[in-house]
């Protein structure tokens, strides 16, 4: 099976090349700029139409990881990379003739920010989802999930908090504040929060391709399964750096309230740094997210083979790798 | 003036929630001759099995019984019928009595076209009518369900405060039917928790004076004065119904109903004493707005209204006062009080036999029947022995409600039980007078006459005495009547009574004689409450300790060599707090004092998980006892039996070792389904984990007014599921890995606390652990939280060492480790860990609530 992977050059993008070539796929990259040379690439931006369509041609599959992503940045551009360039994607692979499809979505295009404890997959609700990128990434879903057919076979696949060794987004993120020493522990920390290591992250997606015919036009969370309290994988992945875990606390509604402050600052200023702290971003750190993964293990027949453990041992040799 | 036909021809609005399939109009004549037209819901099954006919009361309609229609068995027709006057039935302009609505009904039931037996449900006022429409076609009826309903005020009740306003003279109308007042009253002041939507429901029908004229009739028709016109016909009904032994009935009760309170129910058990009856805790009026009816009707309905019971029929037993007679003529001793170090207070058998019968036969005198309830407030002793005895001699059912249940739990078990009779110390009689704790109060010991008018008593137990002494001993009631009702502490919810018969008693006290191989000679020192009734029954001289009783943790070493030194004693029986605080002062015991335990040849101890070690320290004290711990519960005692020894041999395991079967018990364990839920499939098989099952000739007949309850927890027949979830191992011996509302249900499968917290409570600086699920059941995260050595103010996440730590010793994913200042234990024993209010608080930390602590 010939493979194109949006957004290549991504941690995700980079795991599931991976896991295809490893079982014999021929995997094709699509992104803005050249990264490694392993693989077959084909570049330009999801935002043009031309750009999308060449690079499907004689691609048997489509596995889309490209996205904006984070908490900066107008709607336009949200909307530009993640529903048009969604749609660009969708009608390529249309007119190409690709066999199947598999849409990288969010656990947060179903969910406001309240508690999740053990909750499924949703339908997408762009207008509960709260911000710029889950709204857009909602809006997505639901167009590339009612474009799935038999012939054209999509599945969502909504991977919560990857991370891994060399994750520049959530691992990266804590880990220079945690050497800048600004990094703290909202509310009591305890909130259980679910993530996914990344090349777990990688089967569901190979598994979700191979099963796409089946489960045309459903959506699924993914997650390890191991939700943790929040600063105890904060302390995790402090350690695994080579730190000292945070010794700052503050409390929830300090940090929501300052995050509110922050927002309007950003808002004002219109900067393209991530803001140290937002609303969203303090709730998200006070409440629990974790999911019921029995629908999504007995629907992909996929188990995530990377336990915390094993993924937190893994990502200190590559901070010591680094190191020395 | 009165709109008759195309008022009738009205049916409930669609968004009531009603099936529209299952309005309808009946024609038919009423008790005059004249065609009415009833609105009846129906779900029309055809060929029933049975057909179950409805009858509101007043002023409701059909829609209270809409859970009955909805979710009925394919076989069972269901019929509610709205009166007439009432519901969306025909308004006639007349004022109907009992008597013409016991025709209406007949009549409107002829043109149903029912074939076959019919079952008939009824509440309130529906409750009379039902049942005289049953009298007179006894052959027809398959039996009764009543809900909060009455044939007749109880004698010694007043009017119920809300009926004597409705009634009189002045408000009646204006409250019945020129207001709304009693329809919104009704759902609003009813007791139930009736939503806006559903008391929308229960009013639509009733929204102009016209409508609700039958509703002011009705109230009207109540037959509270001596020659009110229907006051004969319900008192004929009330007199038939007493004789019409052979119907099934099933009550069920919302008890806290502000008209139809607790003495309601207890009246309406004397009229149909088959009644299976279950009482709903903190249910009001309107019953089906808080509780499931429909599936304890349908059970009663499959088991053909049989009252569940353990099959298990007993040898033929020694009476429980036998080896009292037997020791009329000795004046050994036969109980010791011990008061302080230095005094006490004793009986002999001789005196104590004497006592038993007086007492007994001045029961009877003052009017005590066989089957009446007798509650006593008094701490083990010599006079509760007295008592309590008396009471089996002649056969009032004693209600034992534990003092460690706390005032509320006594509440609701007094509340539960209605007692006729509350003998008690003044301390108990306060309460039980302050606190509205029915019965007429006997007195245990001497009184002023300003002490009597405070407590509310005129008589003591020493003039039940008085007034027995020149009786005859009355006639012992049968091995197969009710004994007594235990209340205990339950898990959750309100204290269940467990009723023994005397049969079951007996096994009982013969199993215990049977396992201890207790002989003549024997004596016991009784440091546990219930145990303390034991001795006498088994013939044991038995000594209690000074202690408050209430708290196990009061028992001090001295305290109980002192009560050994007073008997000799062979045995000892105390629960593990007692013990823990017996071990802390065993070096304040001077030498002489000490050797009053070397007789001792078994110490046993219960009620709670009996640590080994506790044990071992223990054994010190005791060194010629073998030191035993009985498995059981209020249910069933002795289940399983384990010495020290037996602990050591068994090693570790899955839960803990509770030893093998005593004898007469089987044990069998319910394999559990993916979702955690016994399936009933009873095995044998070592090392499968489920449900433990128990049959025994001393198992608890049934649960004190809880029908459902019982049937529930008697499955498969003749059976007891203990709650206790556990397996048997290749010896046959029984593990108990926890409770089965505790067992945690994750995606990959059920897992139990027990084994988890042993092996957290090896880490280093860990006290105790509580493992517990949070999440949705089938997908839940198991969290374990444990106080430690360190003091600590408010519940916190553990450290990443403690966390590691913990997480190596277990086998399953631990989704986090907390530390709290201390974990919640039951109050009674002191050493049982309160895993629902661990696993309530774990599941609010954890999903980002306040922390604060368990």
């Amino acid at each position: 099976m010939r493979v194109l992977i949006t957004g290549g050059t991504s941690m995700l993008g980079r795991e599931v090349a991976a896991a295809l070539s490893g079982r014999g796929d021929e995997v094709v990259m699509f992104q803005r700029s050249p990264g490694s040379e392993q693989y077959e690439q084909r570049l330009g931006d999801l935002a043009d139409p031309a750009a999308v369509t060449a690079a499907m041609s004689g691609v048997d599959a489509v596995v889309h990881v490209g996205a904006r992503v984070g908490i900066v940045g107008s709607w336009e551009a949200f909307a530009e990379t993640n529903i048009s360039g969604t749609a660009n994607v969708v009608a390529a692979a249309r007119a190409e003739g690709v066999s199947r499809m598999v849409y990288i979505s969010s656990p947060s295009v179903a969910h406001a920010g309240k508690s999740l404890v053990g909750e499924g997959a949703g339908p997408a609700d762009p207008d509960a989802a709260r911000g710029h990128y889950s709204r857009s990434k909602a809006t997505a879903e639901l167009a590339t999930l009612a474009a799935s057919t038999d012939q054209f076979p999509v599945v969502a696949i909504r991977p919560h908090l990857i991370w891994g060794p060399g994750d520049t987004q959530l691992i990266g993120r804590i880990v220079d504040r945690a050497r800048a020493g600004r990094l703290a522990t909202i509310g009591s920390g305890m909130a259980l929060i679910d993530t996914t290591y990344v090349t777990n992250a990688a089967d569901a997606i190979v598994a979700a391709l191979d099963r796409a015919p089946e489960l045309e036009g459903r959506a699924f969370v993914v997650s390890n399964g191991q939700p943790r309290p929040v600063r105890e994988l904060v302390e995790r992945i402090v350690r695994a750096a080579g730190l000292e875990p945070p010794r700052l606390k503050v409390p929830f509604g300090v940090a929501r309230a300052g995050g509110r402050v922050v927002e309007t600052i950003w808002d004002r200023s219109e900067r393209e740094d991530d803001p140290p702290m937002t609303s969203f971003l303090a709730e998200q750190l006070a409440t629990a997210h974790w999911f019921d993964q029995r629908e999504t293990r007995a629907a992909l027949g996929w188990e995530p083979a990377v336990g915390l453990d094993e993924g937190f041992s893994r990502l200190r040799a590559w901070y010591e790798s680094r190191s020395s | 003036m009165v709109d008759r036909l195309p008022d009738a021809a009205i049916t409930p609005d669609a968004d009531l929630g009603l099936d529209p399939a299952w309005s309808r109009v009946v024609t038919s004549t009423d008790s005059d001759g004249v065609v009415r037209s009833w609105h009846v819901l129906d779900n029309a099954v055809v060929n029933p099995r049975v057909t179950l006919v409805c009858v509101h009361g007043n002023p409701t309609w059909s829609f209270f019984w809409r859970q009955l229609l909805e979710c009925g068995p394919s076989d069972v027709r269901v019929v509610a019928i709205d009166q007439l006057d009432m519901g969306y039935s025909e308004r006639t302009g007349t004022s109907r009595r009992l008597a013409q609505r016991i025709d209406d009904l007949d009549s409107v039931i002829g043109r149903l076209a029912i074939e076959g037996s019919i079952l008939l449900a009824a509440h309130d006022w529906g409750g009379p009518i039902a049942v005289g429409w049953a009298l007179r076609n006894r052959r027809r009826v398959a039996g009764l369900v009543l809900l909060n309903t009455s044939l007749r005020l109880p004698a010694g009740v007043s009017v119920p405060r809300p009926i004597r306003l409705a009634r009189s003279r002045f408000l009646v109308r204006l409250l019945t039917s020129a207001t709304p007042a009693f329809v919104f009253g009704t759902t609003r002041f009813g007791g139930s928790k009736v939503g806006l939507r559903e008391r929308r429901a229960y009013s639509r029908p009733y929204r102009t004076a016209a409508r609700r004229r039958a509703i002011e009739f009705f109230v009207r028709d109540i037959p509270i004065e001596a020659d009110h016109p229907s006051r004969d016909d319900l008192d004929k009904l009330v007199e038939d119904a007493t004789t019409w032994s052979d119907v099934p009935v099933l009550i069920m009760w919302g008890s806290s109903d502000p008209v139809f309170g607790d003495q309601f129910l207890a009246d309406l058990q004397r009229v149909l004493p088959q009644a299976a009856v279950h009482r709903y805790p903190g249910a009001g009026h309107l019953l089906p707005e808080d509780e499931d009816i429909a599936t304890p009707i349908w059970d009663w309905l499959h088991q053909s209204g049989a009252e569940p019971s353990s099959a298990t029929p007993s040898r033929p037993g020694q009476r429980l006062w036998d080896e009292i007679e037997r020791r009329s003529d000795s004046d050994e001793v036969a109980i010791v009080e011990m008061k302080g170090a230095h005094s006490s207070t004793s009986i002999s058998w001789r005196e104590l036999a004497r006592q038993v019968d007086e007492v007994a036969a001045g029961l009877r005198a003052i009017g005590v029947e066989q089957g009446d309830r007798v509650a006593a407030l008094v701490p083990p002793g010599i006079d509760l022995t007295v008592c309590l005895f008396a009471c089996w001699r002649m056969g009032a059912v004693t209600v034992i409600a534990d003092a460690g249940l706390g005032v509320r739990g006594l509440g609701h078990a007094f509340a539960s039980a209605q007692p006729h009779l509350v003998v008690g110390i003044p301390r108990g009689l306060l309460a039980a007078k302050t606190l509205g704790w029915g019965g007429k109060r006997i007195l245990v010991g001497e009184a002023t006459r300003l002490q009597h008018t405070l407590l509310g008593t005129t008589t003591t137990l020493a003039d039940l005495q008085q007034l027995g002494a020149e009786g005859t001993p009355p006639d012992p009631p049968s091995p197969n009547s009710d004994a007594a009702i235990l209340f205990t502490s339950g898990a959750t919810g309100p204290a269940k009574g467990a009723v023994y018969k005397h049969r079951q008693l007996e096994a009982q006290v013969a199993a215990l004689r049977e396992v201890y191989a207790i002989a003549e000679g024997d004596s016991l020192v009784a440091a546990f409450a219930p145990f303390a009734l034991y001795g006498p029954a088994m013939g044991m001289a038995s000594a209690v300790p000074d202690m408050d009783v209430t708290q196990p943790g009061t028992l001090t070493a001295s305290a109980l060599c002192g009560a050994a030194g007073a008997i000799d004693a062979t045995l000892v029986f105390a629960s593990p707090a007692a013990l823990v605080n017996v071990d802390k002062t065993e070096t304040g015991v001077p030498p002489s004092l000490r050797t009053s335990l070397l007789g001792v040849r078994l110490l046993m101890s219960a009620g709670a998980p009996v640590p080994a070690e506790l044990l071992r320290r223990v054994a010190r004290l005791v060194p010629n006892a073998e030191l035993h711990t009985p498995y059981g519960m209020t249910e069933v005692l002795p289940v399983a039996d384990i010495s020290l020894q037996g602990i050591k041999q068994a090693g570790g395991g899955n839960g803990v070792c509770v030893g093998e079967p005593v004898p007469g018990v089987e044990i069998a364990i319910s394999p559990l389904d993916e979702t955690g839920a016994a399936t009933l499939d009873l095995t044998s098989a070592p090392g499968v984990s489920g449900e433990i099952c128990i049959r025994a000739a001393h198992a608890r007949e049934r649960y004190d007014k809880l029908w459902a309850t019982t049937s529930a927890a008697s499955k498969p027949a003749g059976w007891h599921r203990s709650g206790d979830i556990g397996h048997l191992d290749d010896a046959g011996r029984l593990w108990v890995e926890g409770r089965m509302v505790h067992i945690i249900r994750t995606a990959a499968g059920v897992v139990t606390p027990v084994a988890i917290e042993h092996a957290v409570e090896t880490v280093a600086g860990v006290t105790h652990a509580a493992a517990v699920g949070v999440g949705p059941p089938g997908t839940q995260q198991v969290v374990v939280v444990v106080a430690t050595d360190e003091r600590q103010r408010t519940g916190k996440l553990a450290t990443l060492e403690l966390s590691d730590a913990v997480r190596s010793v277990v086998s399953v994913d631990v989704a986090a480790v907390l530390t709290v200042p201390a974990l919640p234990v039951d109050k009674r024993h002191n050493s049982k860990i309160n895993r629902t209010r661990v696993a309530q608080w774990a599941e609010r930390v954890l999903s980002g609530g306040k922390v604060g602590s368990p």
